[in-house]
């Protein structure tokens, strides 16, 4: 038994962990056991990776299968690393039209939780770059899921959260890039109308994010910097960056947090300096293109490694929500408002523009999400109820990689589609094999 | 330009071998594999075929069979330039302390088989007069330890054998022999044993050692992991009266 956290380190729960070393080992390892869930590269932040019996690691199933340059059809073992997949093929002028917030997410967790970018509103979450994938269900059966093949299970199984087999591996699509860089705007918005209003009108950048500053208050709520980018073609790259290579390498100076940080360091007065230097130094920039590699533009987290470390031994949550479009200037003020009246030390604080989701139980709909990371303290999960009831109020819902503590009745008010995705598991032998603390958390 | 410089890898399957295969191919190097379990090694080569573009050419070798290695390095299309020799099997020290046949196909695995492969290698080497051998042996053969002295054992000998051979070379030619031994890494090999996380490495760090060692240095054995060469000059020193009370 290993015990095991997410990304979040909270909780922690025992597991015994299984690992096959090819995607051919699958079957036999799980043979006749239940209680599993397969766990990429634990970025998931709660408890959805963590088995209540087993947990099979996919991280040996890292090889690639093959690549077709042509169509850009990349076939890849579950275990592959969306890092894996960048380094590889950015510089042959290839990338992913829908990565996360880090690179170090495998494929198969990218497709069980249905990842969204800074372009979903434009397009779509992860499951639309999948093609197909092989699942491993319980009772030795692999099935192809596609679009036209077991297309039900296809849908269940994006978004899914791992609950309705173990994915194998998957052909996914990447697109042509002319260079590694992308050409980014900044601009403020000074509360969060202006924010919404800001990331509404940078529709015509694929990619669009804001970042908040949580310990603003009063008139100055929700005051952003609205960061819109594109791929920069080799034209634009040469015209604001001279001089630089349309492919340059990936810098692998990361720094490291160390092991034991004082829970104390992160407090209302540091990451309101914190923040204070970030705006104006964003601010500073307004208006003015510049260009950004691939790397630090999509990662910029990625570059500390293990940045969890800084809330501290009990570890954060992450509370990431989606408001639905016509409800969402009303209820994120006032999500904003209760945190920053609460003082609650965010470090992170983002808020971006949903489209509609693809999977069963995916996590996006049309509207904007919002995410914001707490460290663990005893009042902190009373706090998040109290937040829950507004999401689960203006008919939104949380998003199931990110969760921890939710409770039921706000998992089951936020997926309409619960019932539908439960029956599948019953099809498929899913409900009595696959578990995680997630699903028996939620009763999914 | 140069031509195209050759590698082969024994041991094709492993994880050590397809990241040494790729760090190769990225040189520019044709690779090809020999291993005994085809399928593994047909995927490692198609990973680095999807990566790279490049052709990976799979051989059938198992080398616990002695009699056919003469054979197989007689019926290779070409002599490479170099020889990378991976295989390695930890095998249960446990189950080695009572298994007498489990204990000889550990030793022969990881010394015997080896060892005659590329003896055979620094033969046909000789007659070109170039190529380089590597090996990648351990450090659990630097000392034996109780938890794993059959292995150890094993690698003892292989590296003495590389030693020796290394000495001969050096004394008829141009022929380099390159022990490679790496301490902790996480490979399928070792996916079921808990590792220290900061002596362990990943397979593509030994690789880079061996191809550095090979196109760069002027080494003739390297530690991965640079502080295993101060541990094992530490644990080798230990008189035998305080070394046989540790549990290592």
């Amino acid at each position: 038994m290993t015990s095991l956290a997410g990304w979040g380190n909270y909780p922690k729960i025992s597991t015994e962990i299984l690992a096959p070393g090819a995607p051919a080992s699958v079957q036999q390892i799980i043979g006749e056991r239940s209680g599993l869930i397969a766990r990429g590269n634990g970025r998931a932040y709660g408890d959805a990776a963590i088995g209540t019996q087993f947990t099979v690691s996919s991280l040996g199933l890292n090889r690639m299968r093959s690549f077709d340059r042509t169509t850009g059809l990349l076939t890849v073992e579950a275990g592959v690393t969306i890092a894996d997949i960048l380094s590889t093929f950015a510089s042959q002028g290839f990338f992913l039209r829908v990565v996360p917030g880090t690179k170090f997410v495998t494929v198969g967790g990218a497709i069980a939780a249905d990842i969204h970018g800074k372009n979903h509103h434009r397009d779509g979450g992860f499951g639309n770059v999948v093609e197909s994938f092989r699942l491993a269900l319980p009772g030795d059966l692999i099935v192809t899921c596609s679009r036209s093949e077991n297309s039900e299970l296809f849908r269940a199984t994006l978004g899914g959260m791992g609950l309705t087999g173990i994915i194998l591996d998957a052909t996914i699509r990447l697109f042509p890039i002319e260079t590694g860089w992308l050409r980014q705007e900044t601009r403020v918005a000074h509360n969060l109308d202006a924010a919404i209003a800001e990331l509404g009108n940078s529709t015509s950048s694929t990619y669009s994010v804001a970042w908040i500053d949580c310990l603003a208050s009063g008139p100055s709520l929700g005051r952003s910097l609205v960061y819109s980018a594109d791929h920069a073609t080799r034209r634009e790259q040469v015209a604001v960056g001279t001089g630089l290579e349309p492919f340059a390498p990936i810098h692998h100076a990361r720094v490291a947090v160390p092991d034991l940080v004082p829970a104390w360091l992160l407090n209302r007065t540091s990451v309101k300096a914190f923040n204070e230097m970030y705006f104006r130094r964003g601010a500073a920039q307004e208006g003015k293109p510049s260009l950004v590699h691939w790397d630090p533009f999509f990662f910029p987290l990625d570059a500390i490694s293990n940045w969890n470390r800084i809330y501290g031994r009990r570890g954060f949550l992450q509370h990431q929500c989606v408001i639905p479009l016509d409800r969402a200037r009303t209820v994120i003020p006032d999500i904003l408002d209760r945190v920053s009246r609460r003082g609650s030390v965010s470090f992170l604080a983002v808020l971006k523009q949903l489209g509609e989701g693809s999977g069963m139980i995916s996590f996006p709909l049309r509207g904007y999400t919002l995410a914001m990371d707490f460290p663990v303290t005893d009042t902190l999960f009373a706090f998040l109820d109290e937040i829950d009831s507004l999401v689960v109020n203006s008919g939104g819902r949380l998003y199931l990689a990110k969760d921890a503590r939710q409770s039921r009745s706000t998992f089951e008010s936020g997926y309409p589609e619960i019932e539908l995705f439960r029956n599948i598991r019953r099809h498929t032998n899913g409900n009595t094999h696959l578990a995680s603390h997630l699903s028996a958390r939620l009763g999914i | 330009m140069a031509s195209q410089k050759d590698v082969l890898i024994v041991g094709g399957s492993s994880d050590i071998g397809h990241a040494t295969a790729l760090r190769y191919v990225l040189a520019g190097w044709r690779v090809s594999l020999a291993a005994r379990d085809l399928v593994a090694a047909r995927r490692n080569a198609d990973d680095i075929t999807a990566r790279t573009k490049a052709e990976i050419l799979v051989h059938a070798l198992d080398v616990l069979q002695t009699d056919k290695l003469t054979d197989f390095v007689n019926g290779l299309p070409s002599v490479p330039d170099t020889v990378v020799c991976v295989v390695g099997e930890l095998g249960d020290q446990a189950r080695a302390q009572t298994d007498p046949l489990f204990a000889a196909s550990v030793l022969r695995t990881n010394f015997e088989a080896p060892s005659l492969l590329l003896g055979l290698f620094a033969e046909r080497f000789q007659e070109r007069n170039s190529g380089t051998i590597i090996g990648i042996s351990s450090v659990a053969g630097d000392r034996g330890r109780g938890s794993n002295y059959v292995y150890g054992a094993a690698k003892a000998g292989f590296s003495q054998f590389l030693s020796g051979l290394r000495n001969r070379m050096a004394l008829a030619g141009k022929i380099r022999v390159i022990t490679v031994k790496p301490g902790f890494v996480r490979s399928r090999m070792t996916a079921n044993i808990k590792l220290p996380a900061a002596l362990t490495v990943q397979p593509d760090r030994v690789a880079d050692e061996i191809f550095r060692a090979d196109v760069g240095g002027r080494r003739d054995a390297i530690y991965v992991g640079r502080r295993f060469w101060f541990i094992m000059t530490v644990i080798c020193l230990l008189p035998e009266s305080i070394f046989k009370r540790l549990r290592l």
